[in-house]
């Protein structure tokens, strides 16, 4: 299944559920006998007052925390369905496989072509993680994630959603430098998780990486960060894909810096052609640099 | 589309602090949801009636929403304006150096047991 047949999968089964729902809703009014309450007292209200993604931001930043300890660098890779991200990744990990230890988590709603293709077009360790239906990951998902890499990313344990954060001190230094790639057993350098395609959910959720980086592609338009505004001001690097096909498109890549710049003026973009990997060794500079400083 | 997430988040703080305060059952959780935060009120609750409704401590619970209006500052001229009306563009002087006052909230304020 591509990934576009995927998303327009969950969107028919969303459709179907929430008539299912809003059925179920009408039964429930017709059939209910409403009890009266005749005073007003018999209601007790709890104060809360919370945001709904507070939990989230906190197991976010403790894993944030607990990766670095361990020198491990995540990197949170976001674009919207077909804009080239398994084909960018391939292209980048394999300028950097030599130079850093690297691990793949792609995350769908279903299939797993994109850890297969990974797999065969690189030879790093890719796993796929699959959300049961949701248009994102959050920070406990990541960790389930990274916990399948065994002991090459132990130890980054958070603190369970209703806990307090876990003090990152409290954990096993890790290495901070960069060893030889070839031992296996050693830990990973660099883990990058290639999220649900989707510009609107993944931003709304800090899924505990370094940075995030999304990816545009010409044939989307230059426009999308006006219409996407969160997921542009998220977003440390902008890569452009398909730049092969600028002539056939109405793309304007200046257009499209300016409008990427006002959601985010530190944003880096940079252009890309994914197919033929021109562009792509300023992508893998920029990550390896990433890598360098957070072992640091 | 990301309501259904939404709505398990919820149910996760509103069952802890229901469990904190003993209280068994809650007739109603009150939202407070910014015009800008992207979620569809009517698809946060075909969501919340699906999912309360597996719960125990759930069953028939109202979700109440109550809207708050998004508003922007200029730093240009130092007005606040609606953002849905206007967008990113202040229609007091034209500058675009403008920047969400409120509007993105999604919370819970309370709950009514």
């Amino acid at each position: 299944m591509t990934y576009a047949s995927t998303q327009v999968f969950f969107f028919v089964y969303l459709l179907h559920m929430s008539k299912k729902c809003s059925t179920f809703a009408a039964e429930i009014e017709q059939n209910r006998i409403i009890p009266v309450k005749s005073n007003m007292n018999s209601v007790k209200i709890i104060e809360i007052k919370k945001s709904v993604f507070e939990d989230n931001d906190r197991a976010a930043d403790a894993l944030r925390g607990a990766l670095k300890k361990k020198g491990v660098y995540l990197l949170n890779l976001m674009s919207a369905p077909g804009s080239g991200k398994t084909t960018t990744l391939i292209q980048t990990i394999n300028l950097l496989k030599d130079k850093i230890r690297i691990a793949v988590m792609e995350a769908d709603i279903d299939s797993d072509v994109d850890a297969i293709k990974i797999k065969e077009g690189t030879g790093v360790e890719s796993i796929q993680l699959h959300t049961g239906g949701m248009c994102h990951l959050d920070a406990e998902m990541t960790q389930q994630g990274l916990d399948a890499f065994g002991n090459r990313c132990a130890e980054v344990h958070t603190a369970p959603l209703n806990e307090q954060a876990t003090d990152a001190s409290a954990l096993p230094t890790g290495r901070t430098t960069l060893a030889p790639v070839g031992d296996p057993s050693m830990g990973l350098d660099l883990v990058i998780l290639e999220n649900v395609g989707n510009l609107v959910c993944p931003a709304e959720f800090d899924t505990g990486a370094v940075k995030n980086a999304m990816i545009l592609s010409v044939p989307e338009g230059h426009d999308k960060p006006l219409k996407y505004p969160l997921m542009f001001s998220v977003c440390d690097v902008v890569v452009i894909n398909k730049i092969d096909v600028m002539p056939y498109f109405d793309f304007d890549l200046e257009k499209c810096k300016e409008y990427i710049h006002m959601r985010n003026p530190k944003a880096q973009v940079i252009p890309v052609c994914a197919k033929t990997g021109e562009g792509v060794e300023a992508f893998a500079d920029w990550l390896l640099t990433e890598v360098k400083n957070w072992k640091e | 589309m990301h309501e259904l997430g939404i709505v398990f988040y919820i149910i996760r703080d509103v069952k802890k602090a229901a469990e904190e305060h003993g209280v068994k059952h809650v007739s109603a959780v009150v939202m407070s949801i910014g015009e800008v935060s992207t979620i569809i009120p009517d698809y946060l609750q075909d969501c919340w009636r699906w999912a309360a409704d597996k719960e125990e401590m759930l069953k028939g619970c109202e979700l109440k929403i109550e809207p708050i209006p998004a508003v922007t500052h200029c730093d240009s001229c130092g007005q606040d304006y609606p953002t849905v009306a206007h967008g990113k563009i202040c229609p007091h002087c034209g500058s675009e150096q403008t920047w969400l006052l409120r509007g993105n909230e999604v919370e819970i304020k309370q709950i009514e047991v």
